[in-house]
């Protein structure tokens, strides 16, 4: 059986389209001098009077927690490269965006102390990266991180956020690893794996092993 | 300034009427349409919560500029299925009308010693009425011309929605040359500044007016020939560059047009009751006040239009119809009958 729509019958005032007129009016007239502030950009906005609209260049998006922006690489607190070239990323990344040289033999030494070695040239492809965030998560050093939003060393004349790369040609957008390294700032190195490893190594060098805890007690 | 003097009265006037005629389009009407545009984005987005044009100078303030650059340098296309002659010829046909009935419209009495009006004719109303239903042909050549069927079904709506509510629109200012006794524009707002402005003397006749007015310019809630929902963009459809521009410019003008109608009919025209403003200028100070009081009460009726496009949705077409034949035509006859037998009732000998 179809169902009869029931039609509201209208009053000899509402076909007049007075009322709706009217009705209208007020509504529009409320949001044409509503100047409410909007929650979402509260914090960042406070002078946005508009209920929506972010005035980009001049008003900032608050980046969420989590976000996956461009991949950076980082230093460590002693301003080393955290790099030692192992070339996971590069073997993980899908759209084949990451590009290692390594030293070679008679390459630069690793500005870390134990660690073997740093790469020569490290290339990202940002027209190829698809900021997965594959790369941060193989990376066995935490060398390598998609960066969320301000971070160390931000450039704010050249407003190259994060989220908004720009630029005029190919070779441009192919970013290099001292660009790398310094978009993405220090990172601080809590573990210190390497100055670990080195103590270990060196107290392998005389024999009876000399390990550090054990030096201390006698 | 010996030189005017010398020359012949007819001379001179050929001379200021160009005069008037130049200063009018190109320094009062365009400029006016170019901002009624950037008002209409400006308005409609603060309506919907938005921004709106903000970036080209100060508040947005140089948009036309950049609007018109962008027009003149976009690609004029042509597409080879269209009736070349008309469609070229039906941008033009849509914005000239709308300046032309510009002509004989008032707009203040006197600046310095010549007449605020670039032609004083004793038969104004009728000429207006005459040369806005040309306006119609602009829009029913775009979608013969257009050779498609989206411009086709617009200009088929419009042609039959404009002249339906030219025959109401009429008959509306009927009752308005019955109060006055002329049909000169000028001696119409001569007769309101004496006494009490039409408005309030023959509010119906406004009300079908300015509905009308709605319906003839083809603004919401009549766009019927544009309709974007449901014919892409109506009659324009195939129109781009300039020769849309001129629709949009047309269609802007036209409601100019019609505001400083409405302004003169019913709104007392350069007229204000106080400080002598009610008579004809002495100084050149006053007659440009004049001038001003007379575009500060279109701007108002330019602002209904933007605000009423943004508040009511579209009316379905039958019922535009229906609006059009069986409620404001009858209702106009009425209102000429009512205003007939008071005029009997009151007529002394």
């Amino acid at each position: 059986m179809p169902k009869e729509v029931q039609r509201v019958k209208l009053s000899w005032w509402e076909k007049l389209y007075i009322p709706t007129f009217l009705n209208g009016f007020k509504v529009t007239l409320g949001h044409f001098f509503s100047f409410k502030k909007s929650k979402v950009y509260e914090e960042k906005n406070k002078d946005n009077k508009f209920k929506t609209t972010l005035n980009y260049p001049e008003e900032l998006w608050t980046v969420p927690e989590g976000f996956r922006g461009a991949p950076y690489l980082v230093s460590d607190q002693e301003g080393a490269t955290k790099c030692v070239s192992c070339q996971l990323c590069e073997f993980v990344c899908p759209p084949k965006a990451i590009r290692i040289t390594p030293p070679g033999e008679d390459g630069e030494a690793a500005q870390r102390e134990g660690a073997e070695k740093m790469p020569e040239d490290f290339e990202i492809n940002m027209l190829r990266c698809i900021f997965c965030g594959f790369c941060e998560e193989v990376c066995p050093e935490q060398a390598i991180y998609l960066a969320k939003d301000y971070y160390e060393g931000y450039d704010e004349k050249l407003m190259n956020r994060d989220y908004a790369m720009t630029g005029t040609n190919r070779e441009e957008m192919i970013f290099h690893k001292d660009k790398l390294l310094k978009r993405g700032g220090t990172h601080h190195d809590q573990i210190k794996k390497w100055e670990k490893k080195t103590r270990e190594a060196k107290a392998q060098d005389t024999f009876p092993i000399d390990l550090p805890d054990k030096s201390k007690k006698n | 300034m010996e030189w005017i003097n010398n020359l012949s009265a007819e001379q001179q006037f050929a001379l200021f009427s160009l005069l008037k005629i130049l200063v009018t389009v190109f320094a009062v009407v365009l400029p006016m349409v170019a901002y009624s545009v950037v008002a209409e984005r400006r308005i409609s987005a603060w309506i919907q919560d938005r921004v709106g044009p903000n970036r080209v100078g100060p508040w947005g303030l140089l948009q036309p500029a950049a609007d018109g650059l962008k027009f003149i340098l976009k690609e004029d296309f042509t597409p080879n299925y269209v009736r070349k002659v008309y469609f070229w010829l039906a941008p033009a046909i849509s914005m000239v009308p709308a300046l032309m009935t510009l002509a004989v419209i008032p707009f203040g009495t006197k600046i310095g010693n010549q007449n605020a009006v670039i032609s004083d004719l004793n038969v104004g109303i009728l000429y207006t009425f005459g040369i806005v239903s040309l306006s119609v042909y602009g829009i029913v050549l775009a979608g013969y011309a257009s050779n498609s069927k989206y411009p086709f079904l617009g200009s088929i709506r419009s042609s039959a929605q404009m002249i339906s509510y030219e025959i109401a629109m009429g008959m509306s200012v009927v009752p308005v040359f019955m109060l006055v006794g002329e049909l000169n524009l000028t001696k119409v707002v001569e007769y309101q500044a004496s006494g009490a402005w039409i408005i309030f003397k023959q509010p119906v006749a406004f009300v079908i007016f300015l509905i009308a007015a709605f319906a003839e310019t083809n603004r919401l809630p009549f766009d019927m020939p544009e309709s974007e929902s449901e014919l892409v963009g109506g009659y324009h459809t195939e129109y781009s560059s300039m020769k849309f521009a001129l629709f949009f410019l047309g269609e802007y003008a036209a409601m100019i047009a019609v505001s400083a109608m409405m302004v003169v009919l019913f709104l007392g025209g350069w007229t204000l009751p106080f400080a002598g403003l009610n008579e004809t200028a002495e100084s050149l100070v006053m007659g440009l006040l004049q001038v001003g009081i007379f575009i500060g009460k279109l701007l108002l009726f330019m602002g209904l239009f933007i605000w009423v496009r943004w508040m009511l949705p579209r009316f379905r077409y039958d019922q535009l119809m229906d609006i059009g034949w069986k409620r404001f035509v009858p209702l106009a006859l009425a209102n000429i009958i009512m205003t007939a037998i008071y005029l009997y009732l009151t007529y002394k000998k």
